[in-house]
């Protein structure tokens, strides 16, 4: 039985293990301690620091692909159908009360493939760095927070308990607001970097209560069946999964997850802080848009499938929160990336779009192709995003403007081009770049598990896609060279970032093509951004599906309602259909007394190349579109282009609305934030004038006749007397105690301390 | 339960911080020692909340060390202004309050 873990130990074979996977924790123990080591000592370092950063993600990298590697071999010694055993290690972090927290590793195949991706671009990234940063003025500080920033996110992924991934979580919200606000001299980036902070913690709120439920949810069961407490993740898995949960309870739990998940990877309606994050320096933008922080959430969502799988009831079909929250940040980002100038602003909301795609992914059941697609969107996207940064560091003069400071720069910088273009390629999904076998799949499998509406929307995103991203190249690459990168740079005017280095004399030697150590991380990404897609290419059948192989938990056979009946059939458990979906269990009928249940039974949708076809026209089409329409605005300045939305109403109102973001930063700032702080004050205000004040007089007005009395009475008198008597004693007291106040605090801190040791004296001895 | 040697250590500290408060010069030095007596405090809550099984003991510890924190603060703010008046941070030269 496949389902099960404990069952038939005849027909099991062992699992092997290994060094690495034993030892997966030092994989982010490794920055932690490099990080302590840069604060401490990176100044005096012969490259200020950045060698230990750069050699703890290499380590880093090491270790996580000896984890790979021994993964793979634990995955092949074990049968068909068995569920490969996570490799969980815990130690007590602290307990007391009953209460205890570990700390430890979970280590599977979902967490090996995140720790991959995010050590190898983080390497990359701090590659590209040493570069790109050269003569900052905050050159180490850079480092120490760029390496804690990935060991927060390693910790996180490895975390085998929510405190610690908790604890990872918000080692990345600190770290994240220290590298978007990096120079933060200027205002601009410190708001960033506050807006980024808050707009997480809204969401973070959530986390907290989520972690909170499901403990005192979880732990009378996590106990009893399987002696972990009720933070453990797998312990939570199976408990979500075993049928016992209550229905509401759980339902609450995994919407207040998902809106920490909603604040974390930039959902509607919490998406507004990413594009202002854009603020940091280029490194930061790439590594926080396509391997940590944004897709922390995601792999939240991920990790605790069971959790979501139950509670927002994935198996039923329709509609749910998450694929709700995704198909709207598919659109909407996609639509805001049209009017942006701003290149890293553009790929930024291409990143909010995509995270609704992995999003909607895992809403609707298709958690294989999701979680293929963070691990493809990474290297793509990070390619992006250190290609923008190549052509600002070299060509245009720290600008990120696309419309003023861009356009013709395909001839002087092929390297970035090239890569840019293949990376544009996947990022649309063309065939074969890797985006294609990821978000084809993810499109595909929505509509095959019952969301056929949120296929349209994610093929309408598909489209959207290709179009606003064929418009950014066009921009860049094509056209006439425009400011900066024509030769003619105004400096005062847009040279934002240039004041912080010292090596601005080259740039104005024109545009060129970057330095090695920018180019190389560029080629690297590159050809993973054609290649990765092969690992599970689906369209060429069931050999190549490796990565389906090597991460997703074996819950069951793929089953396809067409093709049960096969020798098989006596394993085959039947998903619940739609209608008998709120059955005690996803796991089967069999359950629980079998065993226990760690992950839900997923669907595949079978690949047809009709289906591949279609998308791939979508988005054919809008390239297509999008080049025609930018050639004839942007470079023919076509008298029925140019200016339309000033002369069309209706597109001058729609314009008007994406430019402004829909509101909705003006919606938290004036109407969320005003009406809540407003009132407060203004009721405070007219507490304080109207009913402060007025005790206030009325008690004044009666105490100055009161106190006239006893002045003359009273004061003169009694008062007086004693006080000049009393006077008089003190004076002489404090003669003769003059000397005792020599002003030496240290003799003063004597006496306390001795007075303190007497009376310590006494209570022992009343004591006894 | 090894009660004891948590006391112990606990009772070191202390002495450790009375000596340095009473016997150090600078007032940096004197702030650090008051953070030891302070923390050997904390041990002394922490080990008698182990040892009663209650979580009391850990609130005061985790109030003591946000008082101690602002502690630090204000006498951290304290010591700049004097150093920026007087050029010196010697407790000893700052007698002017003697009688």
């Amino acid at each position: 039985m496949n389902l099960f873990s404990s069952v038939d130990a005849e027909v099991l074979a062992p699992l092997t293990s290994g060094w690495f996977l034993e030892h997966a924790w030092l994989i982010p123990v490794v920055p932690a301690i490099a990080f302590a080591l840069i604060i401490l000592f990176g100044k005096r370092m012969p490259f200020k620091g950045s060698e230990l950063g750069v050699l703890s993600m290499l380590a880093s990298l090491v270790l996580s692909a000896g984890a790979g590697y021994q993964w793979i071999q634990r995955v092949n010694s074990a049968t068909e159908e068995q569920f490969v055993d996570p490799v969980i290690k815990s130690w007590t972090w602290w307990q007391n009360a009953g209460f205890e927290f570990g700390i430890g590793q979970h280590i599977d195949g979902l967490s090996i493939l995140v720790l991959f991706v995010v050590a190898f671009i983080s390497t990359l990234v701090q590659i590209y760095s040493l570069e790109y940063l050269r003569g900052d003025r905050r050159y180490t500080h850079f480092f120490a927070a760029l390496t804690l920033f990935s060991g927060g996110m390693l910790a996180m992924v490895l975390a085998d308990n929510m405190m610690l991934l908790l604890l990872g979580w918000e080692i990345m919200g600190l770290c994240s607001f220290m590298l978007i606000g990096h120079w933060w001299e200027e205002d601009v980036n410190s708001k960033a970097a506050l807006k980024a902070f808050f707009t997480v913690r809204v969401g973070d709120v959530g986390l907290l209560v989520g972690i909170s439920m499901l403990y005192f949810a979880a732990n009378d069961w996590t106990r009893e069946n399987l002696d972990v407490s009720g933070f453990s993740i797998r312990g939570i898995s199976a408990w979500a999964l075993s049928g016992e949960p209550n229905s509401t309870v759980i339902m609450i739990a995994a919407i207040a997850l998902f809106i920490a998940c909603i604040g974390k990877s930039g959902q509607f309606p919490l998406h507004t802080w990413l594009p202002d994050a854009m603020a940091g320096p280029t490194p930061v933008s790439s590594l926080l848009h396509s391997s940590t922080m944004v897709v922390a959430g995601v792999y939240l969502v991920a990790r605790l499938y069971p959790v979501f799988f139950v509670g927002l009831d994935i198996p039923g079909g329709g509609g749910n929160l998450i694929v709700i929250i995704g198909g709207i940040t598919i659109v909407i980002s996609a639509a805001l990336a049209f009017v942006q100038n701003d290149i890293k602003r553009v790929l930024a909301y291409s990143t909010v779009s995509q995270l609704g795609y992995m999003m909607l992914g895992l809403g609707a059941g298709a958690w294989m192709p999701a979680v293929f697609h963070i691990f493809t969107h990474a290297f793509f996207k990070a390619c992006l995003f250190l290609g923008a940064g190549s052509i600002s560091h070299s060509a245009s003069h720290h600008s990120f403007d696309m419309k003023r400071d861009m356009g013709g720069l395909r001839k002087v910088m092929p390297i970035t081009f090239a890569t840019w273009i293949i990376s544009t390629l996947a990022l649309c999904g063309v065939f074969p770049f890797s985006g294609f076998f990821s978000k084809d799949e993810i499109i595909d499998n929505v509509g095959h598990n019952g969301y056929g509406l949120f296929m349209i929307i994610a093929l309408i995103g598909a489209f959207m896609t290709a179009a606003y991203m064929t418009r950014a190249t066009y921009l860049t690459f094509f056209g006439k060279p425009r400011g900066a990168s024509a030769g003619h740079a105004d400096h005062g005017a847009h040279d934002a970032h240039a004041v912080h280095d010292s090596h601005d004399a080259h740039a104005s030697s024109g545009p060129h093509e970057s330095g090695l150590l920018i180019t190389v991380p560029l080629i690297i990404l590159s050809v993973l951004a054609l290649s990765s897609g092969f690992l599970n290419a689906t369209p060429f059948g069931e050999s190549w599906e490796r990565m389906k192989l090597w991460v997703e938990p074996r819950a069951a056979e793929v089953i396809d309602e067409t093709h049960s009946g096969g020798p098989g059939e006596s394993l085959v458990i039947i998903l619940p259909s739609a209608e008998d979906s709120h059955s005690k269990s996803v796991c089967g009928s069999a359950q629980p007394e079998k065993g226990i249940c760690y992950a839900p039974q997923l669907n595949h949708a079978p690949f047809k190349w009709l289906k591949a076809m279609m998308s791939l026209a979508i988005v054919f089409l809008g390239i297509a579109v999008s080049w025609v329409l930018s050639f004839r605005l942007f470079t023919k300045r076509d008298p029925r282009l140019v200016g339309l939305t000033q002369r069309v109403k209706i597109l001058g109102v729609g314009h008007k609305f994406l430019v402004n973001k829909y509101y909705l930063d003006d919606f938290y700032e004036k109407v969320i934030v005003r009406n809540i702080a407003g009132p407060i004050a203004s009721a405070a205000y007219w507490i304080n004038q109207n009913i402060l004040d007025g005790i206030i007089h009325k008690i004044a007005s009666s105490s100055r006749l009161i106190s006239g009395w006893v002045y003359r009475n009273i004061d003169q008198r009694v008062v007086d007397g004693a006080v000049n008597n009393s006077a008089s004693f003190t004076k002489s007291v404090g003669t003769a105690a003059q000397p005792s106040q020599s002003g030496k605090v240290s003799q003063y801190g004597a006496l306390l301390f001795s007075a303190a040791g007497v009376a310590a004296l006494v209570l022992v001895i009343i004591n006894t | 339960m090894f009660v004891n040697q948590f006391l112990f250590l606990a009772a070191v500290l202390f002495c450790i911080g009375v000596y340095g408060v009473v016997a150090r010069k600078n007032a940096v030095l004197m702030l650090m020692s008051i953070e030891i007596i302070l923390n050997s405090v904390n041990i002394n809550l922490l080990t008698f909340a182990l040892r009663n099984g209650s979580t009391d003991g850990h609130v005061f510890a985790l109030y003591i060390i946000a008082v101690a924190a602002a502690e630090v603060g204000v006498g951290l703010g304290l010591v700049l202004l004097v150093y920026r008046n007087k050029k010196t941070i010697s407790v000893d030269d700052l007698s002017e309050m003697r009688g």
